[in-house]
């Protein structure tokens, strides 16, 4: 009999297929734990668990094949070293059972490799994750991580660690349900640009057994255990309808009365050109800088820098590139740039800009490296600063960039003071970005990463719509561009009532283009305004959707 | 008991692939074999957790020995010395 969860849909798309749960806790052995008596039969045990174990990290390293091989299968010399396992005789021998022994004794290598330096620093997660594994056999556990299959299925977990995304196999996971997690969690933003449909912020999420059949909805956040057969036909009916209009589309972004809306690709490094490309991105809307600087004891040098920006330069001849400087502080510290104290709210603590006006040297080393990429390319680059809050910091951004060479200065808007005094701080700034991830978190105080607010950490709510529409006017009235480079870009109906708000340009994850392209294309800049006028007359998100919705009637054929 | 003194040019030291191969080509002989980072303390050359806790980088001298005499030793120690050079 078919019973309905439901959270927030983060991803569109509809996935059908079984359950299987991601498992992170491994039960620890009890400190004191010993064996019954036998100690030879206890140690084989523990052997065999550590020679299983690796057996399992060989055949997953030949099945992931490249570097991910060269890691489990150190991993799987790891679990058979010989001196460990001597070590684990003699802690058996001493009377420990050998779930603990094995424990013990890799702490004693976990703590060799964590204090021997940055090489093998790394390592200690892998350590772990050998251990986790031979633990969960050794107390019949299940083994933490992604689960093995050879079909296809639903993915279930409390939540998802980025670390867990990257090694997912597309082809192997239809969709994703998670109880925590909202929906600009960076587990949300991962989903769409593997294009898997997800829903996050499920509170029945646990309640789902292993095995049980799911649909789930990407758009709407349904989730339907034991579905009758239409509802499955029509999910997928209207989730391919929507993937064919988005193969379809084609060109650069403009509504049906051909007024034009670029359409940028979010990118958080050279190696996201590919797809950007392949979307038919006509530039860079948001180009985070910050995988240049995380992990690492000191700032990249000038070199270093000047080639990860040309690269993407040199791959939008005549297209603009948006570059995002540094954004470090809150969820993203930087070992070079420490904060200047703990902060009990880093969210709301010395992030963004506000970091670099305390370090301005590393502020004036990236402009200087922006200003000299540009050079010999024919893109056109604009450099905007993250968690501008007033004019004053608008005016600090600008002065520094303009010292370095970088022409075109702007701003991002993400904190509530600075839409409702975008008039003030568009006489400084060439451009505005609104970053509705961090607007929305801001204006209705509610963390990006907390699971049970995801009522708050929509976009829709007409509160933040509020201050897009005052940010984009004032940008209008002053005569610069005013583009979206949030999550909010993605979502197609969105997208056409920001267009009617008066954003100019909207840039996302690259996978949601084609989606949004199409969408734009079956509606004219009136109805978009007639659109947004609806939204923002709205009591409540939900209300905004539906009345956006009855303002697009182009967008029914897309299911939405 | 056939012994080789190795700087290592390895550009990662024995971290990483280098550690893994170092390790796998050691543990096919059928005698110890053990590895110390200059006049340190030597390890079994089988364990991947004892090599690396040597911490071995670039340019580091290391001290390898071989149970045995003969060919088959010193083809061992061969394959060793240049694993910890190659890149």
């Amino acid at each position: 009999m078919a019973q309905t969860y439901r959270g927030a849909g983060v991803s569109p798309g509809a996935g059908y297929g079984p359950v299987k749960r991601l498992t992170r806790e491994v039960p620890q052995p009890a400190p004191d734990a010993r064996h019954a008596g036998d100690a030879e039969a206890e140690a084989r045990r523990a052997v065999a668990a550590m020679e299983q174990t690796a057996q399992d990290l060989t055949a997953r390293g030949e099945r992931a094949g490249g570097e991910a091989a060269e890691v489990l299968s150190a991993q799987a010399l790891m679990a058979r070293d010989p001196a460990l396992a001597d070590d684990v005789r003699r802690r058996v021998g001493e009377g420990a059972d050998a779930a603990r022994a094995v424990s013990e004794a890799m702490a004693v290598y976990r703590d060799m490799l964590a204090s021997a330096g940055e090489y093998l620093a790394a390592r200690v997660a892998d350590l772990d994750d050998v251990r986790d594994r031979i633990v969960a056999r050794l107390m019949g556990a299940p083994i933490p991580g992604i689960p093995d299959s050879d079909s296809p299925f639903v993915l279930v977990a409390e939540d998802l660690a980025p670390a867990d995304t990257a090694v997912l196999d597309p082809a192997q996971v239809v969709a994703f349900v998670t109880r925590e997690g909202g929906p600009t969690s960076h587990t949300a933003i991962l989903a769409r640009s593997l294009g898997l449909p997800a829903v996050v912020a499920c509170a029945g999420a646990d309640a789902i057994a292993e095995g049980t059949l799911l649909l789930v909805d990407g758009a709407t956040g349904e989730v339907v255990a034991d579905p009758d057969p239409a509802a499955v036909e029509a999910a997928t009916t209207a989730a391919a309808a929507r993937a064919r209009a988005a193969a379809q589309s084609s060109g650069p972004g403009r509504t049906a009365d051909g007024h034009p809306v670029p359409l940028l690709a979010n990118i958080g490094g050279p190696q996201d050109l590919p797809a950007a490309l392949e979307n038919g991105a006509e530039g860079v809307g948001l180009y985070r800088t910050e995988f240049l600087f995380l992990d690492r004891a000191d700032a990249p040098g000038h070199d270093e820098q000047v080639a990860a920006y040309r690269a993407v330069l040199e791959a939008f001849p005549g297209g603009k590139v948006v570059v995002r400087t540094l954004d470090a502080g809150a969820d993203k510290p930087l070992a070079f740039l420490p904060a200047p104290a703990a902060e009990p709210n880093p969210a709301l603590g010395e992030r963004g800009l506000r970091m670099m006006r305390r370090f301005p040297e590393t502020m004036d080393a990236q402009l200087a490296a922006l200003a000299e990429a540009e050079r010999g390319t024919d893109a056109e680059l604009q450099v905007m600063a993250p968690m501008v809050t007033d004019a004053e910091d608008a005016d600090w951004f600008a002065a520094a960039a303009a010292k370095a060479g970088v022409e075109q200065a702007g701003v991002m808007i993400e904190v509530p003071a600075a839409a409702l005094r975008a008039r003030h701080i568009a006489a400084s700034a060439a451009f505005f970005s609104i970053g509705t991830n961090d607007l929305t978190q801001y204006t209705c105080a509610a963390d990006r990463e907390t699971g049970g607010l995801g009522r708050f950490q929509d976009p829709w709510q007409p509160g933040v719509l509020d201050l897009v529409s005052v940010a984009a006017s004032a940008a209008a009235e002053a005569g610069r561009p005013c583009g979206v480079c949030g999550e909010a870009a993605a979502d197609p109906l969105l997208a056409c009532v920001l267009t009617g708000l008066g954003v100019t340009s909207l840039s996302m994850g690259a996978s949601a283009l084609p989606l949004v392209r199409a969408a734009l294309a079956r509606v004219e800049l009136a109805q978009c305004r007639a659109a947004a006028a609806a939204a923002l007359a709205a009591r409540g998100p939900e209300e905004a959707r539906a009345a956006a919705a009855a303002a697009l009637p182009g967008l029914a054929e897309l299911g939405l | 008991m056939a012994q080789r003194r190795v700087t290592v040019e390895s550009k990662v030291g024995l971290h990483a692939r280098p550690a893994a191969m170092f390790v796998e080509a050691a543990s096919k002989a059928e005698g110890q074999v053990t590895v110390a980072k200059g006049e340190g303390t030597p390890v079994s050359a089988k364990s991947i957790l004892a090599v690396m806790g040597l911490d071995v980088r670039n340019g580091d001298e290391i001290v390898i020995d071989v149970e045995g005499e003969g060919p088959e030793a010193d083809a061992l120690l061969d394959r060793l010395a240049e694993i910890a050079n190659a890149d």
